[in-house]
């Protein structure tokens, strides 16, 4: 028996508390709801054995080493489990702090270290630079250098073929030039809304952003896109980067004076559940955590915002049969299953067909497709062969995230599906002209 | 562990396919229950010619033989007592074959019992047997469980939906037990290999029975304000006649532990719910349920309520079903007894179990399958507290010794497993277990499989028995 208890791997702030933590009872329900358990059927990539292995560090019985790190890296983070654990474990909350933990007191090779370092601590906080980035890869999209690299079979040789498709297209015109503006709303003001732009979406997803401000107008919203807005912070909080996920929530809550406006919206569910976690990130400062509730209070899923505020924009029939892949962080992240379909049935001509297992994760993740391709694409296969069963013509979904893996899918697996967001069903119903651009 | 043998489980099954190192051996030494013990190594195979190999090789070496599904269980039955080997059915999870005109499906052990259901709801079809952790558990563990749950009220439990079973001996010798044409001749082997624990051999696939989804089903929720009151109205239930599909009682303590998960309405104020299920022709359900709601009027319910649709029907069962979970809300960890008394016997032993709470000062939550007198007391505990752990234990032998003395038993359906081996001496004598002992014996003589399990290894008739903590550190590699 050791004379003195052993000391906790973990430590500073941001770590696994024992009050959250200990509320798993490792009655195991959530094993069969997780994405990786269900892929290699390990404990240690369960949420359960994930638990267990964060205790095991806290107790000191477990190093915080290449297994610890390995398996908690391979998590999606989707947090299915959640929807399944009846004690309300937050295990998303758990995950990020151990990511921080990990972030702290391990050290990565070189090279994940030089890659992370930029894409978390240099590149997404800044708008500019997000911008210059895109112009690059839309210089090596449009001139040919990548048919050319396709052509020549130099991505199979790399190995980087299905990677190359996981890439968002860059697009024409950037969400950034709209920063700033006030969009009014059509007929009767009925809500005065501020819409959240996203980052990278800026640059590969402004098409559905101006969609989303379209049916937000169309059923009476003033929509103001506040200047000074930034990256929410999700993607450096799921890499345990906290200092820099706080900075950017600090910007953010400067940027949206909640007090002026009925609604934060977002189309990006992603996006969404971090925002609307904001306090979090401040659980040691009240007066922070105060100002960070003023602010999640008002945050609303543009799904959640619209089914409750009920549609008035007429809707022209639409013909089609369509699916719905539930995004992980709108139906596990925020608990909104029902605002998406509702919208989606709103739609004369729409008939949806639910696919098997919609509410398992499609493998993006975050930048999860890119960390763990080769897990991602495995999951991203077992969704496709559910949304091909249903011989659905559209898949609908509600985060640019789960677009752009669903797209990937779609040509890797030759299904030939169309993948929109919820709002650009709603903006093809609402205007006739909408959705030919791109 | 042997170098030699983990050497050629490597080979056999792949680097991929073997787990050796104490930092994952560390995650295999737990299930859904309070116990604890470590294995030395945890196979994944991926057919039934692994498994024979597995138990070939394993049978070479003399090591224990441990089955597992997905760690749900609550009697320690796929912890590995005395280390050894325990082979995970995780991978193994394809469901072989649909035959849906006649009924049936055969699978992998690894399959979910509630991904089966799911698989043939679209045939009209579901896998009766539905314990509260059927989205996670899977049917080779209900096979070696003999599991239970709401509905076997009516519809019995594993055994009875279990045609036959593939299966391999500690020898090694792969056997076919039973028949999927129904009431086969000779020695029900397959009887006697459901509920053995993974004692008897290891079950490689099984071909269950289907059951018709009913044309109705209606779901009363009936609330008292007293537990008196409920337990008669059970009582009466089944006096006049009625066997309801699933008659199931949660106290107020419960109640408001899961309410807050599932937000189903119950009220937060009653003494006790009922949630019974009528099931059959529409017609049949309808005068029952009726029948049923006049029952509980007379006993003082103080509401009756009809779920209207599927949707309300769902969320009142997802209430019972995570009744166990949902007590981490309220306390780090939690012991779930499995007692079966007559269910005459309901309020007094309802009341024993008041005082038991009150003497130890721990706080017991009651959740049982009341029609078939199969109860769930959920006994809060804080694990780091060693006399608390202690008391908790002892608090649930007394629940047990009471269920005994109401002339009942130490287990519905949980199993015997690591944690009530030691009580089976109240319930059986000495011929009896010896019994037992050489039908094991036929089956797996040299005690490989699964030791440790079901019969006591001494007499330790009523003594408090302290588990093992998890205790040594993994050492730094």
């Amino acid at each position: 028996m050791p004379a003195t208890p052993p000391l906790s791997g973990f430590a500073g702030a941001d770590k696994p508390e024992y009050a959250d933590y200990s509320r798993c009872v490792h009655c195991g329900l959530c094993l069969n709801h997780c994405p990786t358990y269900r892929l290699w059927g390990q404990e240690a990539d369960s949420p359960r054995g994930r638990i267990r292995q964060m205790q095991l560090v806290d107790e000191g019985r477990l190093e915080l080493g290449d297994g610890f790190v390995t398996h908690i890296d391979r998590c999606l983070d989707c947090r299915a489990c959640e929807t399944a654990c009846p004690s309300g474990v937050e295990y998303g909350k758990l995950v990020e702090v151990a990511r921080a933990q990990i972030e702290q007191h391990y050290t990565r090779p070189l090279s994940s270290r030089i890659a992370r370092d930029f894409v978390y601590r240099r590149l997404l906080p800044y708008p500019r630079r997000i911008a210059v980035a895109a112009r690059f890869l839309r210089i090596y999209q449009r001139s040919g250098l990548a048919a050319l690299a396709r052509g020549t079979g130099i991505l199979n040789l790399l190995g980087l073929r299905d990677r190359e498709r996981l890439l968002p297209k860059i697009e024409s015109t950037f969400f950034f030039d709209d920063l700033g503006e006030t969009f009014p709303a059509q007929g009767p003001r009925r809500a005065r809304v501020a819409f959240f732009a996203g980052c990278v979406a800026q640059v590969t997803f402004s098409e559905l952003n101006r969609a989303t401000i379209r049916v937000l107008q169309a059923n009476g919203c003033e929509v103001v896109v506040p200047a000074q807005q930034v990256c929410c912070g999700a993607l450096p909080a799921h890499a345990g980067v906290r200092d820099v996920a706080r900075n950017l929530a600090r910007a953010n809550l400067a940027a949206f004076p909640a007090g002026d406006f009925d609604a934060i919206i977002t189309n990006a569910a992603g996006c969404g559940s971090t925002l609307k976690e904001y306090t979090h990130l401040f659980a040691a400062d009240a007066q922070e955590r105060n100002e960070a509730a003023k602010f999640t209070s008002k945050m609303r899923d543009v799904c959640e915002f619209l089914a409750d505020l009920g549609l008035t924009a007429p809707l022209r029939k639409i013909p089609m049969r369509v699916t719905y892949q539930d995004s992980c962080h709108l139906v596990h992240g925020q608990k909104i299953r029902e605002a998406p379909r509702k919208l989606i049935r709103a739609v004369p001509g729409v008939e949806l067909i639910e696919m098997e297992l919609a509410d398992q994760c499609c493998g993006s993740a975050g930048v999860y497709n890119v960390t763990e391709t080769e897990a991602s694409l495995e999951l991203l296969a077992l969704k496709m062969e559910s949304t091909r069963a249903t011989k659905a013509e559209v898949i609908v979904t509600a985060n640019p995230g789960c677009i752009l893996q669903l797209r990937a899918g779609a040509a890797i697996h030759g299904t030939g599906q169309e993948v929109l967001h919820v709002v650009e069903l709603l903006d093809r119903a609402i205007n006739p002209a909408a959705g030919r651009g791109n | 562990m042997d170098s030699r043998l983990l050497h050629d489980l490597t080979k056999l099954l792949g680097p991929r396919a073997v787990l050796h190192e104490p930092e994952d051996l560390l995650l295999y030494e737990y299930d859904g229950s309070v116990e604890v013990a470590r294995p030395e190594c945890v196979v994944f195979p991926r057919a039934t010619a692994d498994v024979v190999e597995i138990v070939r090789l394993a049978n070479r070496h003399k090591v224990p033989l441990v089955g597992r599904g997905t760690g749900t269980g609550l009697s320690g039955g796929a912890i590995a007592r005395h280390g050894g080997i325990i082979i995970s059915f995780s991978r193994m999870k394809r469901i072989v074959e649909i035959d849906a005109e006649n009924q049936r499906a055969t699978v992998q052990p690894g399959v979910v019992n509630a991904d089966l259901s799911v698989a043939v709801e679209h045939l009209g079809l579901h896998f009766a047997p539905d314990p509260s952790s059927q989205k996670a558990c899977t049917i080779g563990g209900n096979v070696s469980e003999n599991s239970g749950g709401p509905h076997t009220l009516a519809y019995g439990v594993t055994t009875n939906h279990v045609l036959s079973l593939e299966v391999v001996l500690p020898n090694g010798e792969l056997m076919r037990l039973g028949s999927a044409a129904l009431d086969p001749p000779g020695y029900d082997l397959t009887g006697l290999f459901v509920g053995s624990e993974g004692t008897f051999g290891l079950v490689t696939e099984i071909t269950v029975k289907l059951t018709r989804v009913p044309e109705a089903v209606k779901t009363l929720l009936a609330v008292f304000d007293s537990v008196d009151d409920a337990t008669e109205t059970v009582a009466e239930i089944t006096a006049r006649g009625i066997t309801p599909a699933a008659c199931e009682m949660l106290d107020g303590w419960t109640i408001r532990a899961v309410e807050d998960y599932v937000h189903a309405g119950f009220p937060l104020d009653c003494a006790a719910i009922l949630l019974i299920e009528v099931d059959g022709l529409r017609e049949v359900a309808e005068a029952e349920a009726k029948d049923v709601a006049d029952v509980c009027g007379l006993h003082h319910a103080r509401e009756v309520r009809v779920a209207r649709d599927a949707r309300e029907r769902d969320l009142l069962w997802k209430g019972r079903k995570n009744a166990f979970g949902a007590a981490g809300r309220f306390a780090p960890s939690y012991y779930t007894q499995d007692g079966v008394i007559p269910r005459t016997k309901l309020p007094a032993t309802l009341r024993r179990i008041g005082e038991i709470s009150k003497k130890y000062g721990l706080q017991i939550g009651n959740v049982f399958h009341a029609g078939d007198g199969n109860l769930h007391p959920i006994i809060l505990f804080d694990e780091r507290n060693e006399q608390q752990f202690r008391d908790t234990i002892r608090a649930g032998d007394e629940i047990i010794e009471f269920c005994i003395q109401m002339g009942g038993s130490i287990t519905g359906e949980h199993g015997v497993g690591m944690e009530k081996d030691r009580l089976m001496t109240l319930l059986f004598s000495e011929a009896d277990l010896a019994l037992m002992r050489r039908v094991r014996d036929v089956f797996n003589p040299e005690g490989l499989l699964n030791p440790g399990k079901i019969l006591p290894t001494s007499k330790g008739c009523g003594e408090i028995y302290v588990r093992p903590r998890p205790a040594a550190a993994v050492p730094s590699a």
